[in-house]
């Protein structure tokens, strides 16, 4: 029985180091790349064997970077809020209560999903226009939100009608409004799913590339994808294959140290407990 | 009462009139970033400095393709956010109708100009844009084997697969497993049009749309070069290069392990880097010609600028066009970064060649340069474009034979043409 | 706020609809003329003509089906093993978390880029490590041969989206109450058998919704199919397809048709889906 269980523990650390590296050695191998220079680029190699931070500079020396990242994590940021908000209370209605139409009214939310992109973009980008919101980061946010808040809605409607409905009833008999019994009882209980839907939406703004050109002029209020798109080389034929590593791996830096911040509570498994007690 | 009223707003009107900023602020779009960025930033600094009016430089995508989207995106708005443009040669039929006419600002500045670029940038007799720089397909080569297999530049495309069959071979031979003849773009993008139609014209089978907009695709000469090309892939070029656009070429060429390669005049400078292996070894020529008595032909690109008709000061930007355009400042720009120019007059300017030698070079490169057929087929051209290199595409990976494919593209393209091209 | 949001959102696919009944065209979009389903299918001078018509549109609907089934298959299983290798306690299983989602925070533009160049058949660093393990042994040029091209990239999209996937999953796994397993585990079943018997039905609701999202964003993928392959025929995809009519040909009345029937397409593709999943849950009895 042991070695079994000894060997069972092998193979699950050979599961997450295959795991690790399939997920990490592309971004790994942009790494070594954002180190290395001009024609080095076209060799291959699998250890850093220069140190070269000029790559790094260049991309916050050549552009306003630094501000393009602080825009990237205003609109997230913003995106985040606001779909949580929106989406937790229309969760409620959608998951708790029972009313006709209510996979109808699913199912058009859905819908939004359903049309490729580039087909919405010269629809959005007249209503940007006339709202006055063109080349602003709020213009950015409106768009953005028009991605996510199908999917946040979903997400959390899904796993809101999965609570059990004594949880409901108990807080009902207490005296609880439908506020409280959103933002006191279910929120706390679907910690994981809020947390989770946060974060992959956050990723999904951050992400963002077509709205972002096109609802954009400035390089102040470019966000980060944008701009790494716009970087060039000596002629518009060249790619700064160098500078677009260094770029990718910084940009990368935020969303790893957001989830290392958050992933405590992607687990915080209080289901359980909160079901007995 | 109503006289009041057209009083004040008269009196309004003309206070406005006496306010406007007299110093206008025009926006440009021209390269991101890096080293054509900062070029394009000091002509136009010189511009406002002399003019009295400020620019702002707007960022656009590297990616053509992005950057068209972008253009047609605020364009289509009727948006006058970009004063000036800058556009590639193909774009005027595409763009035509959103800019403003420039000949009566070019006060003649037109007629010092390659032909073949005002041509391109002569849409139903108006001139749409101003010719800033020029580029066209060369031929890169390795001197260095040449020289050691004892083998003269190639002048004709079958002499080019001779050559490049036997370096090949040696080079092989000597160990170089990587090696390969001749790389070039083969992906199913513009760039493959612009490859393609070097080796038909250089055939003698035209330019896919003739300039009276006749469609002359499917001709023996066409089919004769598509299928050499064909023959190509998988014995001299990798069979990767179907998927090659420029750098993917530059690549390999650059780290030593293509004899020759067709590109733009952009993979000189990189590759006589500092940091190339292949540094002093390189040589460039026109592209080979497709028999005896064939011709030599390199597609042309290139970039202009044109003036939204929707800008607030049509006639200050046109100013800046015509002053970013000029002699002066193109010679600047070739001194300082190797931008070909566009007026055969600054390709025997001593400081030029003192400077960027190559550019002697390609002065009869440009003059036997053809463009795409995109004036003729004016709208349509992204559509012939697209159904050219993908039945080119399939010619190469060996999908389709020549004188079938071109057939059948053929009739794609009369279909699209139907009664006219969309002007 | 929902008004505008109504507005933001109801607004672009009325119009696009409505254009695609119509002639429009990018450079003059404000005067065009209703043309009814001519976008869609017409007979014109002994031809027929329309979205409907054209054999491109029905191989990019082909290869987007087939490739939303691969991937998706692939990126469920894949993340549903991920999921459950990061549900159990280890040490460094919060870097771990960050590690698997590493992939999914890179812009799209740029990883397909960045796989475009790994996946180079001369200096590409895929090719070099195949050859040096001895798994090829000649360098294959992925992106360029048709048979190969659709599996580079469905494999770049596995690499991206899996940990989307496997982080869905895991707040389904996280929501379920401990104490199931505890019952399990003191009566001595099977680790296989519980996961087959209690844990896939009781997330079946957000694998679904992982898996519907999933398949959403798959029937729309663009970047990474236009950016391996440009608009070679053999891998374009419906949005590859509307793109190229709406923006590159200009032709806004034919792409907003094809970006309708893209729509039509994915509706029908969900609705299946959901029905599917809603009668075998019946089946398993509603809760």
């Amino acid at each position: 029985m042991r070695w079994r269980r000894r060997l069972g523990r092998i193979g699950f650390w050979l599961l997450i180091a295959a795991i690790t590296v399939f997920a990490l050695f592309p971004f790994y191998y942009a790494v070594i790349s954002s180190f290395r220079a001009g024609s080095d680029l076209f060799t291959v190699a699998y250890w850093p064997e220069a140190f070269d931070p000029s790559n790094y500079a260049a991309v916050f020396q050549r552009q306003p970077f630094g501000r393009n990242i602080a825009n990237s994590i205003a609109v997230a940021a913003a995106v985040v809020t606001l779909s949580l908000v929106l989406s937790l209370t229309a969760a409620y209605s959608l998951g708790r209560v029972r009313f006709r139409g209510r996979t109808t009214l699913l199912f058009t939310i859905l819908s939004v999903s359903m049309f490729p992109q580039v087909a919405v973009l010269s629809g959005l980008f007249e209503l940007i226009r006339v709202f006055g919101l063109y080349n602003s980061l709020p213009g950015l946010v409106l768009a953005n939100l028009i991605l996510t808040l199908p999917f946040t809605v979903w997400v959390l409607t899904t796993f809101m009608r999965e609570l059990p409905k004594e949880l409901e009833e108990a807080a009902i008999v207490d005296g609880a409004g439908p506020w409280t019994l959103v933002w006191r009882v279910f929120l706390p209980l679907m910690g994981p799913a809020v947390v989770t839907t946060g974060l992959l939406a956050f990723i999904v703004a951050w992400n963002e590339f077509l709205f972002a050109l096109t609802f954009t002029l400035s390089d102040e209020k470019r966000t980060v994808p944008v701009a790494i798109a716009l970087m060039s080389g000596a002629s518009a034929y060249e790619l700064p294959w160098g500078n677009i590593m260094a770029a990718s791996v910084v940009v990368t830096l935020p969303v790893v140290v957001l989830v290392l911040v958050f992933q405590r509570r992607i687990v915080s498994g209080l289901t359980a407990g909160a079901v007995k007690g | 009462m109503r006289s009041i009223v057209a009083f004040a707003c008269a009196l309004m009107t003309s206070a406005l009139l006496v306010t406007a900023p007299r110093a206008a602020e025009i926006s440009l779009s021209c390269s991101a970033l890096g080293l054509e960025h900062e070029i394009c930033r000091a002509g136009a600094d010189r511009w406002a400095q002399q003019s009295g009016h400020t620019v702002t430089l707007v960022s656009t995508p590297n990616s053509a393709t992005e950057r068209l989207a972008l253009y047609q995106q605020l364009l289509a708005a009727g948006a006058g956010d970009i004063d000036v443009l800058q556009i590639d040669v193909v774009w005027p039929g595409l763009l035509g109708a959103h800019f403003i006419d420039l000949t009566p600002y070019a006060e003649g500045a037109a007629s010092g100009q390659f032909e073949t670029m005002i041509e391109a940038n002569t849409i139903d007799g108006r001139l749409v844009a101003m010719p800033w720089f020029a580029d066209a397909g060369v031929l890169y080569a390795r001197q260095d084997l040449l020289d050691a297999y004892g083998r003269e530049m190639p002048q004709t495309w079958q002499e080019l697969s001779e050559t490049a069959q036997y370096v090949q071979e040696r080079e092989r031979e000597a160990g170089n497993d990587d090696f390969w003849g001749y790389v070039w773009q083969g992906r199913a993008y513009e760039g493959l049009t612009t490859n393609a139609i070097e080796w038909i014209a250089s055939h003698g089978g035209g330019t896919i749309v003739d300039q009276a907009g006749e469609i002359t695709v499917s001709n023996e000469a066409a089919a004769q070069a598509l299928g050499k090309a064909a023959g190509w892939v998988g014995t001299i070029s990798p069979p990767g290069v179907l998927n090659y656009a420029e750098e993917e070429a530059r690549g390999v060429f650059q780290s030593g392990n293509a004899l020759f390669m067709r590109n733009w005049p952009y993979a000189w400078a990189l590759a006589q880097a500092d940091d190339s292996p292949i540094r002093g070894k390189v040589s460039i020529a026109p592209l080979p010609r497709g028999g005896e008595d064939g011709r030599h032909a390199a597609a042309l690109g290139g970039q202009s600028l044109a003036v939204s008709r929707y800008s607030q000061h049509p006639q200050i930007a046109a100013d800046l066009v015509i002053f970013l355009t000029s002699q002066e400042e193109q010679k600047r720009r070739a001194i300082e970064g190797s931008f070909n120019p566009t007026l055969p007059a600054l390709y025997d300017d001593d400081e030029i060649l003192a400077s960027a030698s190559f550019i002697g070079e390609l002065s009869d490169v440009f003059a036997n340069a053809v463009a795409r057929p995109a004036a003729a087929t004016g709208q349509d051209y992204s559509r012939v474009s697209n159904a050219f290199f993908n039945a080119v595409h399939g010619i190469l990976s060996g999908e389709q034979e020549p004188g079938a494919g071109l057939q059948s593209l053929e009739r794609e393209l009369t279909r699209i043409k139907r009664r006219g091209w969309t002007q | 706020m929902l008004l505008t949001l109504l507005l933001v959102a109801g607004w672009p696919l009325a119009r696009t609809i409505w254009f695609s009944f119509t002639d429009a065209r990018l450079g003059r979009i404000g005067e065009n003329a209703f043309v009814g389903f001519d976008n869609y299918l017409a007979y014109f001078d002994g031809q027929w003509l329309g979205v409907l018509a054209d054999g491109l549109w029905w191989q990019s609907v082909w290869n987007t089906v087939w490739f939303t089934l691969v991937s998706v298959s692939i990126e469920t299983v894949l993340g549903m093993i991920i999921a459950l290798a990061l549900n159990q306690v280890f040490p460094g299983r919060g870097l771990f978390r960050a590690i698997v989602l590493i992939p999914w925070a890179i812009p799209t533009v740029i990883s397909a880029r960045m796989w475009n160049w790994m996946l180079h058949d001369q200096f590409g660093v895929v090719n070099d490590l195949l050859m040096k393990l001895g798994l090829i042994a000649a360098p294959i040029a992925w992106t360029a041969n048709a048979d190969t091209a659709m599996w580079a990239v469905v494999m770049v999209d596995v690499w991206k989206t899996t940990p989307f996937m496997a982080l869905l999953i895991l707040a389904g796994l996280q929501m379920l109450p401990d104490d199931l397993y505890e019952a399990a585990r003191v009566d001595g079943v099977h680790p296989v058998r519980v996961f087959f018997r209690i844990t896939l039905p009781l997330i079946r609701p957000a694998l679904m919704v992982a898996i519907i999202f999933r398949s959403l964003d798959a029937l729309r993928v663009f970047d990474q199919v236009y950016v391996l392959t440009s608009a070679a025929s053999d891998t374009m995809s419906m949005s590859v397809y509307a793109r190229q009519e709406l923006v590159e040909f200009q032709d806004v009345g034919l792409g907003s048709a094809a970006a309708t029937l893209v729509f039509l397409v994915i509706a029908l593709v969900i609705v299946v889906t959901l029905v599917a999943a809603r009668l075998r849950l019946g089946e398993a009895g509603e809760r």
